[in-house]
């Protein structure tokens, strides 16, 4: 290969006078290249014989083979180090190793996710009951597809371990914050990402994961501004798993059947009193769905809602309401926001002090309406008082951020790896238009890059450019003029002579067909490169303030504008 | 034979290259593979293992019926928990702070009255001004939703000589403090030499904080508030605008990178200052220290100090300040320091190197788009890191320092009315300002959120939102004479404006001391004419924000304007193209009299003109509720008992939110017949106080923007065709050049 390399690189003009001596050079060195190269292919076939999957092409090629139950299982020592809670007083620069992240010119960080391990106490028990759940498997094996990943520990910024805790209702915490501490590159946990949908349990429910972790980040669904570490910790999601199961199809914002819907099962009954009597003042405008009492459980029960022995398909139902209520149960996050930002019903959250998914980069006002749970009774007259406009922003906003940011675990785990990566890299973070802008508004805005509303002065005056077409007299006639100008700073004349016949016609080029011609090709070629026609057109133009007024000439500042 | 030896080389590199694969490569293979297979499965070095396993999800379907329902405590209870736990470090808006003493009167701001013998600084009391100057102001404690104390907090140093002494027990004795709930504390130093603590030396109690220098470790999100540190010659109002006066392109300046300022050898802060010669090339990135401050620095100096010294006057800090791209802003003794200040005016990009440090506004400022956050960490990678940013964001970093400097900091008012603004916005939830309304101009002090929480209602969002302003206007025609005669001037506006095609509906605004007119006198229009009756009959209710005011545009008119169909259309058309303008027809113009040294105004014909007069004007409806709801009621009085003044009161407000002139469109320099002295009410432009009293207006009006807002243009748009040697047949506004 590296061979040939170097003769390609001679030149083809080489070839033909080669003699024929040397081709047995070229034979001799072809056939040992080939050699070789059977030998190392036998030498693979025989290893695979032996390690079966030591190669990962493709998913499909090792699907039926790899198992969770493969995964090394190891004991944890009853007497093994717990790590200590999370220090509250945790930020990036008091916490976070940054010198792991370095500099690098992509301004990427990389993160490493630990392989897979059963852990187990003395007695054999596992430490969690579920072990590797379907979405934290989603979640690690989209992060290993990413441009974030390492397989290179000593090269990672951030530590992922694929101890899943998820969920802390399935936990032994002990032996699960042991096992976190029993991590090769545990080191208090430095630079260790920990992810967490339903923190807490019975029956006070903390709002972050009780799993004592030391210094690690924690990437929790459902802090209270209590737990949340600013900066520091970042706010995701509850994924609904039924976003994989049913497709909801977007909807072209707009009034819908119902104004206010609310659809969750587990709602306190103090809450739910005070909904019921919304209800009956406002009656059709609010449907107020709770579980069926007759349907089994189980999968079938959670697609279903009831309202007085009516049934209704959820989340589908979520798609014929303008406004969802998304209440706070035992826990702030609830998994319901992301069905209903997914149906593009627009959130009515009532969660005093939960920290809003993504809320260090998304801005929330403009998908959802945040109320204080006090002011449940007041919140017909709030939404009312919404201009419907707005509410259709909100409700294609509120469909958008679902797509971008709460549709799969993928989804989630990115944004989360790349509001950490902003943080490290601040002067290459992502712009608020870029993370809030739903597609189409980033292709209908314009965001000029000299934004700043600035009147200059005279002083450094202007370039003129002047193109010419081989036509020197006229240029010279630009020149003199245009030289007259006090605030011309410089004159730049670029020549454009390309060996052409001067146009015929001798007063002016817009006289000239084939110029015409030209130019309206050169603007159907621009405006297919910009993918759009950029130019406006506008019926004003700009005179000086005086223009052809009935005024003594030399009192006018352009007196020549006009007389031209 | 050269070519020979050539061939012979490379079949041998061939053949040790294949060797070398074999051997190098393929040998230790099985070797590492074999220390993994300990492992039970195959390289962990490989990305995440598809499982093919059938896996659980991580909430079982039925778990939130099971546990959640009704088995957690009252939220109600809950709520109540919280508030009593969280207190002192850990308070929050929920715990600590009383919504219920807002929602009477919305959020008003109360100042304790000021003790006799109690001294205030300079600084202090320009905030305390600010406050009772502004809208959110009440005297009356009983309607107060935010206490402000009158003792003075901002330098709590014990060394300083502006130290108030006994603070905890003058503060408990207050009879309002309440344990510190609902109030605001202004804070600009806390501790001393030599650790400096952010303990402000007196209980503070529940009370919120807007402090400078303040750590991420005490700051409590959503209640306190950062401020920037700002000196004591910091002006009350007005204030230097942006150095920026043009965008060069490329952007950059001679230096890359500057600082110049003290060292402190030991102690608290002092290693990212000692450490910055390392950087300093001389050239592009000119890092300065001096060791000489304080009274016997002689005694602590190190090696480098001379050489530093030396180094250090050679420089000039304020032309470095103008002359470079960006500006080292690293942390003194206490985290924060004026430099901040100082570079965000230069238009020099901030480069932060203080760690901990919860940059001011941070609850609603992105700071990423106007400064470079590093860290004191990796200070040797700052100047490749500002190395690498991209021309075009450094064009939009310095831009935006511009912004920000003219919204939030120039003066000590727009600090505090930032700060008040910020706890309004937590105060009143649904209506607050988004991240944009902040972050974008002209910023959250002239975006007023109970005006809309929807961004396409204002003016300024139309190209950031990709959307057009609502293509038909409403005719607001203020009429203080009674109808007479069928041949009054504004029998003929209506016609000639409702014949428009972008008209929506006309408003008749009836200023008029007689009964209001059958409703069969007023002309029969295509669209509807909806008659309101002045509340007081004053002049500011012609900007009143009229809830019948359904389109976003608003064609202003006095009743005795004369305007052709054309020339409203053509006005319309314009106003598309600026929204956020007045769009005019005659105009006026400002100037600075020296000899009187005050403003003076002028209604010549010019070569420029700075205002245009609103008896016809098309503007965005946004600003009659600016006008009502921003400006103080000493100037709409002025303008009420005057009857005079309210059209340069509108282009001051209009060019202080855009910091753009208006628009002039026609040659049209005056719209009444009756100007010329006739018989008319309308004559008061005839009479000689009503020039003098524009004048004195003019200056009352810029002494309270704290400057001179109104910006000259020399611009006027008229029709494509307009005048020229075509056939008028092409021409579409063919009237305007008849008049």
């Amino acid at each position: 290969m590296c061979a040939s390399v170097k003769y390609g690189s001679r030149g083809p003009a080489l070839i033909p006078r080669m003699k024929t001596k040397y081709r047995i050079y070229y034979i001799t060195l072809f056939s040992v290249v080939l050699l070789g190269l059977i030998a190392t292919g036998i030498y693979y076939i025989t290893l695979f014989s032996f390690w079966p999957h030591s190669i990962e092409s493709s998913a499909e090629w090792s699907l039926d083979r790899r198992s969770v139950h493969d995964a090394p299982l190891v004991r944890i020592p009853m007497s093994s180090p717990i790590p200590e809670r999370g220090d509250l007083s945790c930020r990036m620069h008091t916490c976070f190793d940054v010198y792991r992240c370095g500099y690098n010119p992509k301004n990427k960080i990389k993160v490493y996710i630990y392989p897979l391990q059963r852990f187990v106490d003395e007695v054999g028990v596992p430490i969690s009951s579920t072990g590797l759940s379907r979405e934290y498997n989603d979640l690690l094996s989209a992060i290993s597809d990413s441009d974030f990943y390492t397989d290179d520990v000593s090269r990672a910024c951030l530590f992922i371990p694929s101890i899943d805790v998820l969920n802390q209702n399935s936990l032994r915490i002990r032996e699960t914050a042991q096992a976190l501490a029993m991590l090769p590159r545990w080191d208090k946990g430095m630079n260790h990402l920990l992810f967490n949908m339903l923190p807490g349990g019975p029956p006070d429910y903390n709002t972050a994961l009780d799993v004592p972790r030391d210094r690690a980040l924690l990437a929790g669904g459902g802090f209270s501004t209590w737990t949340y570490r600013q900066g520091y910790d970042v706010s995701i999601p509850v994924y609904s798993p039924l976003s994989v199961e049913v497709d909801l199809p977007e909807r072209q914002p707009g009034p819908r059947r119902y104004f206010i819907l609310s659809s969750q099962t587990a709602i306190h009954r103090e809450y739910r009193v005070e909904l019921e009597r919304l209800k009956e003042e406002n009656g059709e405008a609010l449907l107020l769905l709770d579980k069926c009492s007759n349907l089994s459980q189980g999968l079938a029960s959670v697609r279903k809602r009831c309202y007085k022995g009516q049934v209704y398909d959820y989340p589908q139902i979520l798609q014929e309401s303008s406004f969802c209520v998304v209440l706070r149960g035992a826990r702030l996050g609830q998994a319901t926001l992301s069905d209903v930002l997914q149906a593009g019903c627009v959130p009515v959250i009532m969660a005093d002090s939960y920290i809003l998914p993504f809320s260090e980069v998304l801005d929330w006002k403009r998908a959802s309406v945040v109320i204080p749970e006090e002011k449940l009774p007041e919140m017909y007259t709030i939404l009312k008082s919404i201009p419907h406009r707005q509410v259709e922003e909100m409700q294609r906003q509120a469909r958008w951020f679902w797509e971008a940011y709460f549709s799969s675990m993928k989804a989630i785990g990115m944004t989360t790896l790349q509001i950490i990566n902003d943080r490290i890299y601040p002067y290459a973070a992502l712009t608020y238009e870029e993370w809030n802008n739903p597609p189409v508004v980033k292709w209908t805005s314009v965001n000029s890059p000299l934004f700043l509303p600035l009147i200059p002065p005279r002083s450094p005056g202007f370039t003129a450019v002047v193109l010419t077409y081989d036509r020197i007299e006229s240029l010279f006639r630009v020149i003199t003029e245009i030289s007259k100008v006090p605030s011309l700073a410089k004159l730049l004349v670029v020549w454009n002579n390309q060996n052409k016949s001067p146009p015929e016609a001798i007063d002016g080029l817009s006289l000239d067909q084939t110029h015409m011609v030209e130019r309206s090709e050169c603007i159907n070629k621009f405006a297919s490169v910009f993918a759009t026609m950029p130019l406006k057109v506008v019926e004003h133009r700009a005179d000086p303030v005086l223009y052809k007024d009935d005024f003594p000439e030399k009192l006018k500042s352009f007196p020549n504008i006009g007389s031209l | 034979m050269q070519a020979k030896k050539r061939y012979l080389i490379s079949l041998l590199t061939g053949a040790f290259l294949v060797l070398l694969f074999y051997f190098g490569g393929g040998v230790p293979g099985p070797a590492a593979t074999g220390s993994r297979s300990r492992h039970g499965y195959s390289r962990p070095e490989q990305p995440w293992p598809h499982f093919s396993d059938p896996l659980q999800h991580f909430s079982p379907w039925d778990q939130s019926d099971t546990e959640e329902y009704n088995v957690h405590i009252s939220p109600r209870q809950k709520r109540d928990v919280n508030s009593s736990v969280y207190k002192g470090k850990r308070c929050r808006m929920q715990s600590c702070f009383d919504f219920s003493l807002c929602q009477r009167n919305g959020f008003k701001v109360y100042v304790y009255p000021q003790q006799k013998g109690e001294k205030i600084s300079e600084s202090y009391q320009n905030i305390l001004s600010t406050i009772e100057g502004s809208r959110f102001y009440t005297s009356d404690p009983g309607q107060a939703c935010l206490f402000v104390l009158s003792l003075d907090t901002l330098d709590r140093d014990q060394l300083s000589p502006q130290y108030v002494h006994n603070l905890k027990t003058k503060v408990q004795s207050l009879p309002l403090w309440n344990n510190g709930r609902n109030h605001l504390i202004f804070n600009l130093y806390s501790g001393t030499w030599p650790d400096y603590t952010e303990d402000l030396g007196f209980d503070i109690g529940q009370a919120m904080l807007a402090k400078a220098s303040i750590s991420t470790e005490n700051f409590r999100p959503n209640f306190d508030v950062s401020i920037p540190l700002f000196s004591k010659d910091h002006p009350r109002t007005g204030g230097d605008r942006g150095y920026l006066k043009y965008n060069t392109i490329p952007p950059f300046r001679k230096y890359m990178l500057v600082f110049k300022g003290k060292r402190y050898l030991t102690g608290i802060g002092s290693d990212t200052r000692n450490a910055l010669y390392h950087v300093h090339n001389a050239e592009d990135v000119v890092l300065l220290t001096t060791c000489k401050h304080g009274k016997d620095w002689q005694k602590h100096k190190d090696a480098r100090c001379d050489k530093d010294n030396a180094e250090y006057e050679k420089y000039d800090y304020r032309e470095m300040l103008h002359n470079s791209t960006f500006c080292l802003v690293p942390r003194g003794r206490r985290l924060g320091s004026f430099r901040f200040l100082e570079a965000l005016q230069a238009a020099c990009v901030p480069v932060m190197l203080s760690n901990g440090w919860e940059l001011p506004f941070s609850e609603v400022i992105d700071w990423n788009t106007a400064a470079v956050i590093g860290d004191e960490r990796l200070l040797l990678q700052i100047p490749s890191t500002v190395r690498s940013i991209h021309q075009d964001k450094i064009l939009a970093l310095r831009q935006q320092t511009q912004f920000l400097w003219e919204a939030y900091f120039s003066s000590v008012e727009k600090i505090v009315l930032t700060t008040l603004e910020i706890i309004q916005d937590r105060v009143l939830q649904q209506t607050s300002r988004s991240n944009l309304m902040w972050n974008s101009h002209p910023g959250g002090l002239f975006t007023l959120p109970h005006y809309s929480s929807y961004l396409g209602d204002f003016p300024f969002f139309y190209a950031e939102l990709g959307i057009k302003p609502n293509p038909k206007f409403t005719a607001v025609i203020h009429a203080v004479t009674p109808l007479v005669s069928q041949s009054q001037p504004i029998l003929k506006l209506l016609v000639s404006v409702a014949r428009s095609q972008y008209c929506a509906q006309i408003i008749v605004l009836w200023n008029c001391d007689k009964p209001l007119p059958a409703k069969h006198r007023w002309p029969a229009t295509s669209v509807p004419i909806i008659v309101i009756e002045g509340e007081n009959k004053v002049m500011s209710s012609r900007f009143q924000p009229y809830d019948s005011i359904i389109s976003d545009a608003v064609l202003s008119l006095d009743e005795d304007t004369v305007l052709s169909t054309t020339e409203v259309d053509f006005a319309f058309t314009v106003w598309q193209s600026f929204p956020e303008r007045i769009v005019g027809y005659p105009a006026r113009s400002h100037f600075w009299d020296n000899n009187k040294e005050r403003w003076g105004y002028t209604s010549k014909w010019t070569n420029d003109y700075s205002m245009v007069l609103t008896g016809a004007a098309i503007y965005h409806r946004y600003y009659h509720f600016l006008y009502s709801h921003f400006l103080p009621s000493s100037l709409k009085s002025m303008v009420d008992q005057l009857a005079n003044c309210e059209d340069i009161l509108m282009n001051f407000l209009v060019s202080a939110v855009t910091k753009l002139p208006p628009i002039k469109v026609t040659q049209k320099k005056q719209y009444k017949e009756t100007m010329m002295g006739q018989s008319s009410r309308a004559s008061r432009w005839a009479d000689p106080d009503h020039f003098a009293q524009r004048q004195t207006c003019m200056n009352k009006f810029a002494s309270w923007f704290g400057g001179m807002p109104l910006v000259h243009s020399q611009m006027r748009l008229d029709p494509v065709l307009f005048k020229d040697q075509v056939s008028i047949l092409r021409k579409k506004y063919r009237e305007i050049e008849r008049l």
